[in-house]
Parts: structure tokens; sequence; C-alpha cells
């Protein structure tokens, strides 16, 4: 097997860093490093995209680039972080399984993952096929993480974890979805971390707490 | 002048006119007049889509066909209707205290964008902004479910927002996949999620990738619409949430997700040659079905009740399109025209008895006909109709789809029949004694409106007698495009 070119290393290297980071935020029981590893994961995205924005010289694929800076390494950690130090969120998240048994699910999970992507990413031309698998396993690294844990502010962050899966997965896919569709993503992400920073502070005036177990009164009895 | 912009315009101008307007005296007649105003331009661009045929407008972003133009002209028409209704009935709210000033202004502008992010999603050409425009439609709603402030319509905005948008970007994925499939055949051009170019190349889309992209993209936009078992969110969300928001999101929104999975599923049809969308789509229609029909005898709560029955309409809907073809096609489209008008309906007269009545729980409302002979009527017929009693239109759509499925899915036709069965005695059985029976309710501060329930419901009886024949030839060319 020949080796392979430098950038297409790299790309992989960011990819598989996401994923680790994937891995860490599913381990990591306080909140202000949770809000950390999600923009460290970030860059690492924006990272990856940049590089292949030089690889192929695709102008949107630089926009993107920045997009992604602007917006998931900065401007989304920052309320984020606002909203931790607003609402007195501190300490421990209680996961509802215990970390190591999340863990394992999380290996299987990824194994799921690869399985899924293995046909497609053959069909893939694009310099970064082999991280389709990754994107895949990230989104759903992510969905676990909204299962497994109790508080608000967790479940937000595991979402946008999976939107940064999906971005990796259209990036690594397709070079990127066109320019106004992308924009659109960001603005509806942007728009749903202000809507949810606004829900916050009424779930806490009315429970006095982000704990999502209070919110288990509507059910089929 | 025209038709399109004005119809995407009015809402979004309202809107924002309406988030600075407050509590102005003529605030309430602006949401009012706008919807009316929407309404017409719809009216005015159906006319000249069924004159003219499709058209593109903003280059090739936007894309009017009789499918898509049908559903703008109803989703204008439920808006419309549903600002008449949510005028006294918020103003009713209001002088009960369970409302301020501030989250009335919130409504008002919220309904105009809510309406504004469906007709973007209905219109537009490109699936990457359809997926834009139904998670915006999430966003604006979110806010209304809550709008009471109640811990449990905080906890239903809140499993709305996670349940939806984690469904939503399954959907997003599958977008990314189908957008994947595509390139390989359009090349990068930027058109290879304009779904008039993708619908030319269908045939040539890789088999693998659309499998799974179709199933990502039905799962996605399936949250949405309510299909078993992603559909938790949905009797929370209307309970919960102020009734006029409860009747668009039955109405209008099911229906937009709806028209999400079909325009993929046109797609999918295209690339996929064994019917694989359509017997996916099948097996979620009748599970969807069964599983609501068994849920409904157990509600309590009136607007949950309603809830459930619009799952299960969907799930009849979902079916009716799976099993495909002119037949099921036209009775899909013209099953989803009569849950709309006729479940809106019910959510009008539900608020008004629920407001009358101070409660929502149906052990609690009793007597609608001595308290309000209309109100009563209202939901009595609403319900028939929604039962799918014959003389209306519910029926003629389900009698359509019953009948292909015995001819070409015999086995579907005892579960189809279960399910309406059950679902039939379990609202008839608790609707009754609301209606009749006796009653001690208050006198409300401001009338109610009871136009809009009647409209609905003549509409859906008109349909189910006569359906004009411009309607059918409009109903025919949408189902033929459907495949």
């Amino acid at each position: 097997m020949t080796s392979m070119p430098l950038y297409a290393q790299l790309i992989n290297l960011c990819a598989a860093v996401i994923l680790l980071l994937a891995f860490a935020m599913l381990a990591q029981r306080r909140v202000v490093q949770l809000v950390d590893l999600f923009a460290l994961q970030g860059f690492m995205l924006f990272l990856a995209t940049l590089v292949m924005a030089f690889k192929t010289g695709q102008h949107h694929l630089f926009y993107s680039a920045g997009l992604t800076l602007v917006l998931k390494v900065i401007l989304l950690p920052w309320i984020l972080h606002r909203l931790v130090r607003q609402l007195h969120i501190k300490g421990e998240v209680e996961p509802l399984i215990n970390i190591p048994t999340t863990m394992l699910i999380g290996l299987v999970l990824v194994v799921i993952a690869f399985n899924v992507a293995m046909p497609i990413s053959q069909l893939s031309s694009t310099i970064a096929r082999g991280t389709l698998g990754i994107a895949l396993a990230v989104v759903m690294l992510a969905f676990l993480m909204m299962i497994t844990r109790r508080k608000a502010i967790t479940q937000v962050v595991g979402f946008l974890a999976m939107e940064n899966g999906l971005f990796l997965a259209a990036t690594s896919a397709t070079y990127g979805m066109p320019m106004v569709v992308e924009l659109g993503i960001a603005l509806d992400v942007l728009v749903g971390m202000i809507i949810l920073g606004v829900f916050f502070f009424q779930i806490r005036d009315q429970f006095d707490s982000l704990d999502i177990h209070h919110m288990e009164q509507l059910k089929e009895r | 002048m025209d038709f399109f912009i004005l119809t995407l315009a009015i809402p979004l101008c309202a809107g924002i006119l309406l988030s600075f307007a407050g509590e102005r005296a003529w605030a309430p007649h602006i949401n009012v007049l706008a919807s009316t105003a929407t309404f017409l331009s719809a009216a005015g661009l159906t006319a000249e889509i069924v004159a003219a045929g499709p058209r593109f407008a903003f280059g090739e972003l936007f894309f009017i066909d009789s499918m898509n133009v049908f559903f703008v002209a109803l989703t204008a028409f439920v808006g419309m209707t549903t600002a008449i209704f949510s005028d006294p009935y918020m103003k009713n709210d209001r002088s009960h205290g369970k409302l301020t000033p501030g989250r009335l202004r919130l409504y008002k502008s919220m309904f105009q964008l809510f309406m504004c992010t469906m007709l973007v999603a209905l219109t537009t050409n490109n699936l990457g902004i359809l997926w834009v425009a139904m998670e915006a439609a999430t966003l604006t709603t979110v806010l209304l479910v809550s709008l009471y402030r109640t811990p449990a319509s905080l906890e239903a905005a809140w499993k709305y927002f996670i349940l939806c948008g984690v469904g939503i970007a399954q959907a997003l994925f599958g977008t990314i996949l189908l957008y994947f499939a595509a390139e390989r055949v359009l090349g990068e051009t930027g058109t290879a999620l304009l779904w008039t170019h993708l619908v030319d190349v269908k045939g040539s889309l890789d088999p693998t990738i659309m499998s799974l992209a179709f199933i990502f993209l039905l799962v996605g936009y399936g949250t949405k619409v309510g299909l078993a078992p992603m559909h938790n969110w949905l009797p929370d969300a209307h309970a919960e949430g102020p009734t006029p928001v409860s009747a668009v999101l039955s109405g209008l929104l099911l229906n937009v997700a709806l028209y999400a999975i079909l325009r993929c599923k046109v797609l999918a049809d295209g690339a996929l040659p064994g019917g694989f969308a359509g017997d996916l789509m099948m097996g979620f229609g009748l599970f969807t079905l069964l599983a609501a029909a068994f849920f409904l005898s157990r509600q309590k709560d009136i607007k949950r009740m309603f809830a459930y029955s619009s799952i299960e309409h969907m799930g009849i809907i979902t079916f009716a399109f799976g099993m495909g073809g002119a037949v099921a096609n036209f009775a899909g489209l013209l099953h989803m025209t009569m849950h709309s008008l006729v479940k809106s309906a019910i959510f009008f007269a539900v608020g008004h008895a629920a407001q009358k009545c101070g409660t929502q729980n149906m052990e609690d409302i009793r007597g609608l006909l001595k308290i309000n002979p209309l109100i009563g009527w209202g939901l009595m017929l609403g319900t028939l109709a929604i039962l799918g009693m014959p003389p209306f239109g519910v029926f003629a759509s389900e009698f359509m789809i019953l009948t292909h499925a015995m001819k070409f899915h015999p086995w579907a036709t005892p579960l189809l029949l279960l399910g309406l069965g059950v679902a039939f005695a379990a609202i008839f059985a608790k609707v009754q004694p609301m209606v009749f029976g006796e009653s001690e309710a208050k006198r409300l501060p401001h009338a109610p409106a009871i136009t809009p329930v009647f409209v609905h419901l003549g509409l859906a009886l008109m349909m189910g007698l006569w359906i004009p024949p411009y309607l059918t030839r409009w109903f025919h060319e949408a189902a033929r495009m459907l495949g």
C-alpha cells in the first residue's frame, strides 16, 4: 500500500482527534470542562476544513472554515460559559449510567458506525473519504451523551456536538454543502442557542434547578 | 405584482412589525389582517400556477408546482382562520391573567414568523433550505409551547426542542447523504440539492446511498410528522401550548414535515425501483396508526386526546402515500387536506370549551350544548367528521385508502380497520358526555370566534359530497407527480 499524502494524513489526524474528544466528552463529569472540550472539538473541525480548503482551493470551504471558527470555537462556547456562570451551574454532572459502561456502549457504537459508513465511503471520491465513518461515530456518541446525562446543559452540548459530527460528515463526503445551506444551518444553530439561553432561565425560575429529572411529569399513565 | 414574493414577505414583515407593536390597540388587527393578506396572495399564486403551470422564483431557489401550491393555499387558509380564532381566545387568556402583554406580543410575532418558515419550507427548491426552514419552524414554536410558563409547559417545550432537534439532525445527515449521491451524478455545480435537478437524474442516483439517505430522512422528518415511536413530543406540546398553537402544529406543521418526506420519496423511488421507500412508509404508517389508536382510550386531557388523534391520522396518510399509485396518492392528499381543516376546527372548538370550563380535563367538561350550543355542535360535528362519518370528506379519503389497501395489500386491511375502530370507540365515548349533559360554566369576557369552526367543517362537508372539478384536477396532477 502506498503511503498517504500529507494532507490526507492531516485530515485523518484531525478526524481521529475529534473522535477522541467525543469520547472525552462522554467521560467528562464537569460542566465547564465539557464546554472547553466542545470548543476544542470545534477547533479541530476548523483545522480539518482549513486543510481541505487549502488542498482543493474551493472558496466556500474557506468560508465555512471561518464560520466554524467564529461560531463553534468562539461564539457558542462563550454563550455556554456565560450561561454556566449566570445560572451557577457547578460541579458534577451525574450520568444516568456509570461512565465505564457508557464508554463500552460508545465503543460498540463506533464499530456500528464504521460498518454502516463502509459501503458509502468506498464510493466517495473526496480526499477525506475515510472520515465519514468517524463523522457518523461522533454523531452517535453525541446522541449517547444526550441520553445518559441529566443536566439540561449537557444535553445541549451533546446536541451541538452532534451538529459537529454532521458538519464533519458534510465536509468529508462532499466538500461541504452549498454555501446558502451552510449559512442557514449556522443561523439555525445560533438562534437555537439563544432561544435555549432564554429557555434555561425559564426552567431555572420554575424548578430552581436545571436537572431534567424534575421534568418527568408528562407521560402516559 | 408577484404573488409569490407577497406570500412570503407579508408574514415576515408582519412578524417583525408585531415584535415592535407591543400592546398597541391595533396590534391584534395586524395579525388578522396580515394572515388574511397572506391567504389572498396565496390564492392569487394558486390561480397563477393553475393557469400557467409550474414556475421558478429567485433563479432556481424556489419552485412552485401544483403539488406545493396546494399546500401553500391550505397553510395560508388555516393560518388565517387561526389568527381570527386566536384573537378573542388570547384576550380571554389575558383577562384570566394567564398571559402578560409581553408574552402576547411574543405569540403574535412568532406566529407570523412560523407561517413564514412553513411557507419557505413548502416552496423552496433546495432540499438544504427545506431542512433549514423546518428547523426554523421548530425554533419559532418552542417558545410558543412554553408560553404559559407552567412547569408542564416548560417540560413539553424542552421535550419538543430536544426530540425534534435530534430528529431533524437525522434528517440533516440524510440530506448530506442525498447531496453526496447527487454530486456524483450532477457534479460540483451547486445544483446537486435542487429538487428539480435531482428529479431529472433520480434514476441514476446510487441505490446504496439513497436507501440509507431515505431511512435517515424518513426517521428525521418522521419525528416531526409524529410517526411512532418518535411521536413522544407531540401530545405534550399540543396539550400544554396555547390552543391556536396546537391548531397550527397539528393542522399545518405535521403536513409540512410530511411534504418533506414526500419530496424525498419521489427521489428514492426513482433510485430504488423495488418499492423500498413505499414499504418503509407503509410499515411506519400502520404502526403509528395502531399505537396512537390504543393510546387514545387512556387520555384524560382533551387536547392530548386530539393530539393522539392527529398522530393516528398521520399514520393513515403515511400508509396511503406508502402504497403509492394514483388512487392512493389522491386519497392521501385529500386526507391531508381534510385532516388539516377538521382538526384545526376541533382545536378551535376545544379551545373555547376548555376556556369556558376552566379546565382541559375531560371529566370536568360537561354539557357544552347548554353552555354554548354552537361550541357544542362544533365539537360534536368535528368529532364525527374526524372519525370518518359519511357526509364529511374524511370518509371519502378513508374509504379510498381502505379499498385500495384491500385490492393491493389485503393483509393490511384488518389492521387498518382495527385502528380506525378502536379510535372511533375511544374518542366518541369521551366526546359524547362532554357535549351533552349538565354544566355550570361561567360567561367569558370576550365572545368566542365560532365562524372559523363552521367554515372549516362546511368545507370538509362540501369535499365529502362534491369536490369542485378544478380541485380534482389539481389533486390528480399532484398525485401523478408523486408517482
